[in-house]
C-alpha cells in the first residue's frame, strides 16, 4: 500500500494550470526527488501535498495510516527567521504541536520527542543555544529535528541544501540518507541533479507540459534526464 | 519614596489607574513580542487611531466609550490583518490610509460637539484621571482575559510566530491564531488607549518587546523579560508623572526610551564580548 498516491491531479496557480494529470506514487521506504525547472510547477505540488492548496482535478490519497498533517515538512527558510530569538529546543519541540490539538504547553512525552530527535541529528549540545546564532548547516539541523518531531513515517524537504557550503551541503544528504535507511520515507524539491539522481531512488521530474516519474536507473535511461544535463548526453 | 508610594495607595483614582495600567502593560507587552516578529507593529498603531476615533464619536453621541470602541477596534483589526498579509494590496499604506481616516472622523466629530466637555488632549496623549469605577472592572476583566488566552496559546502563538508555513502545513489553523492574535490586541489597545493616549499605545506593545530582543535569546525569556520591563517601566513612568506633574504616558514612554539605550547598550557589550 503507498503512502502517498496521486491520480490525474491538476494543479492551479492563479488560475493558470501548472500541473495537469500527474501521477505518481509513493511507498513506504521511498526517496524521492523531484527536479524541474522554475515555474515547472514543483512549489505548488509541495502546497498540494500539505493539504494548503486543493486540487482542480484529479486527487491525491493518503494511505498505510498516514495523516496528512503527518508530514514532517522542512520549508525554505524566510528571513524573518534568521533573526528570530528562540532557543533551539523551543524551535524543535514546536514540530510536536500536531499531535497535541487544543491543549496547552508540552507534555514529558513531547520532550522526550524532542531530546530524542536532537540527539539523532547531533545537535543536543546546542539545545539552549539561539537559533539565529548557528550557522546554516546547524539552521537547517534543527528545522530538520522539528520536522522529524512531526513525523514518523514521512519527511518533506522544499529545496533543503540552499545557501549551504558544498562540505555542509554532503553532510546534510548523508543525514537524509542515514534518516531514510532508518525508515523515513523521503520526499525531495530540488535544484541539485547529481544529488537527486545520486541519493533518490525514484525520480518525478517536472517540465512545463510533460512530467517523468519511475525509478532513478529508469530516469538515467529515459531522455527526461538529458534535458536536464543540458542536452550534451545526446549529441 | 515611601511617601509617594503612600500617597499614590490614598487615591483612589491613582489605585485605580494604577491597576488598569500594569494589566495593560503586560498584555500588551506579552502580544508585542509576536506582533514585532511577525512585522505586525503598525497594526497596533493603526488601531490606536481608530480607537480615537471610536472613542470621539461615542463621546459625541453620548454612548458608553469601551462598548463602541471595542467592536469598532476589533473590526478594523480584522480588516488590517487581512490587508496587510495580503500581498497583492499595500499592507502599511492600507494602515496609514486607515489610521489617518479614523483621526479625521474622531477630530470631525470633536469639533462638532463644541459646548460638550470633550478634552481632545485627554484623547490622544491619556490621562491618568479617565479610568472610572465602572472601567476599571471591565478593564481588569478584560485584560485578565488576555492574559489567560495568551498563556493557554502560548505554544501555538510560538509556532506560527516563528514559522507559519510548518505550522500551517502540519494540521495548525494559522488563520485562527492570527486573528486571535488581533483580537487580543485590539482588546489591549481600547483599555490602555485612555491611560496612555491614543498617540503613544502602542509604544507599550513595541517597546518592551524590542528591548528584551536585543539581550535575550530565546522565545520565553524574551517574553518573561518583555512583561517585566513594561510592568516596572509603567509603574516608573507613573510616579515620576505623580511627583513631576507631568503626563503619564509621555512619562511611561520617556522611560522606555532610556530603558532601550540600557538594553541597546548591554546588548552590544555581550555580543562583542562572546566574538572576541
Amino acid at each position: 500500500m503507498s503512502l502517498i498516491k496521486t491520480t490525474n491531479l491538476t494543479l492551479s496557480y492563479e488560475n493558470m494550470t501548472v500541473i495537469k494529470d500527474l501521477n505518481f506514487e509513493v511507498s513506504p521506504g521511498d526517496y524521492l526527488c523531484i527536479v524541474g525547472e522554475n515555474g515547472s510547477g514543483k512549489s505548488t505540488l509541495v502546497k498540494a501535498l500539505l493539504g494548503l492548496k486543493k486540487p482542480v482535478g484529479g486527487s491525491i490519497e493518503f494511505g498505510d495510516g498516514l495523516w496528512q498533517n503527518e508530514i514532517g515538512y522542512l520549508p525554505q527558510q524566510t528571513n524573518a527567521q534568521r533573526d528570530f530569538p528562540a532557543s533551539v529546543y523551543e524551535v524543535v519541540i514546536s514540530g510536536c504541536l500536531n499531535s497535541r490539538g487544543i491543549r496547552p504547553f508540552y507534555s514529558a512525552r513531547e520532550r522526550g520527542i524532542a531530546a530524542e530527535n536532537m540527539k539523532r541529528l547531533g545537535i543536543s549540545e546546542l539545545k539552549n543555544r539561539s537559533y539565529r546564532e548557528l550557522s546554516g548547516g546547524q539552521q537547517q539541523r534543527v528545522l530538520l529535528a522539528r520536522a522529524l518531531c512531526a513525523t514518523r513515517k514521512i519527511l518533506l524537504l522544499d529545496e533543503p541544501v540552499t545557501g549551504l557550503d558544498p562540505m555542509v551541503t554532503a553532510e546534510f544528504y548523508g543525514l537524509i540518507s542515514q534518516i531514510n535507511r532508518d525508515g523515513v520515507t523521503v520526499i525531495m524539491v530540488t535544484h541539485d541533479m547529481s544529488a537527486a539522481v545520486k541519493y533518490a531512488s525514484h525520480i518525478l521530474c517536472m517540465r512545463e507540459d510533460d512530467f517523468f516519474f519511475g525509478k532513478t536507473e529508469e530516469f538515467l535511461k529515459s531522455d527526461a534526464s538529458d534535458f536536464l544535463k543540458g542536452g550534451d548526453k545526446g549529441v | 519614596m515611601f511617601e509617594v508610594i503612600s500617597e499614590i495607595f490614598s487615591a483612589p483614582v491613582l489605585v485605580r489607574a494604577l491597576i488598569v495600567g500594569i494589566l495593560v502593560s503586560l498584555c500588551a507587552a506579552l502580544l508585542g513580542v509576536s506582533l514585532v516578529l511577525k512585522r505586525f507593529s503598525m497594526i497596533g498603531d493603526g488601531l490606536s487611531h481608530v480607537g480615537f476615533g471610536a472613542l470621539a464619536v461615542a463621546a459625541v453621541m453620548n454612548l458608553a466609550p469601551m462598548a463602541v470602541a471595542i467592536p469598532v477596534v476589533i473590526v478594523a483589526a480584522f480588516l488590517l490583518l487581512r490587508l496587510s498579509s495580503n500581498s497583492k494590496t499595500k499592507g502599511d499604506s492600507a494602515i496609514a490610509l486607515i489610521s489617518t481616516s479614523a483621526l479625521a472622523i474622531g477630530v470631525m466629530a470633536n469639533s462638532m460637539s463644541n459646548g460638550m466637555n470633550i478634552d481632545i488632549n485627554s484623547y490622544l496623549f491619556g490621562s491618568i484621571i479617565s479610568v472610572s469605577g465602572g472601567d476599571v472592572i471591565t478593564s481588569v476583566i478584560l485584560a485578565l482575559v488576555v492574559l489567560i488566552i495568551f498563556v493557554f496559546f502560548y505554544t501555538k502563538i510560538f509556532a506560527i510566530t516563528f514559522d507559519e508555513s510548518f505550522a500551517k502545513a502540519t494540521g495548525t489553523n494559522t488563520n485562527v491564531y492570527n486573528m486571535l492574535i488581533a483580537l487580543l490586541t485590539a482588546i489591549t489597545i481600547v483599555i490602555g488607549m485612555r491611560l496612555m493616549g491614543s498617540m503613544l499605545i502602542s509604544s507599550l506593545i513595541i517597546f518592551p518587546a524590542l528591548c528584551s530582543m536585543r539581550v535575550f535569546k530565546s522565545f520565553r525569556a524574551v517574553t518573561v523579560c518583555s512583561a517585566a520591563i513594561s510592568v516596572v517601566t509603567f509603574v516608573v513612568g507613573m510616579m515620576i508623572s505623580y511627583i513631576a506633574d507631568t503626563p503619564c504616558g509621555a512619562s511611561i514612554v520617556c522611560v522606555n526610551i532610556v530603558v532601550y539605550a540600557v538594553f541597546f547598550v548591554v546588548g552590544a557589550v555581550l555580543s562583542r564580548s562572546k566574538k572576541s
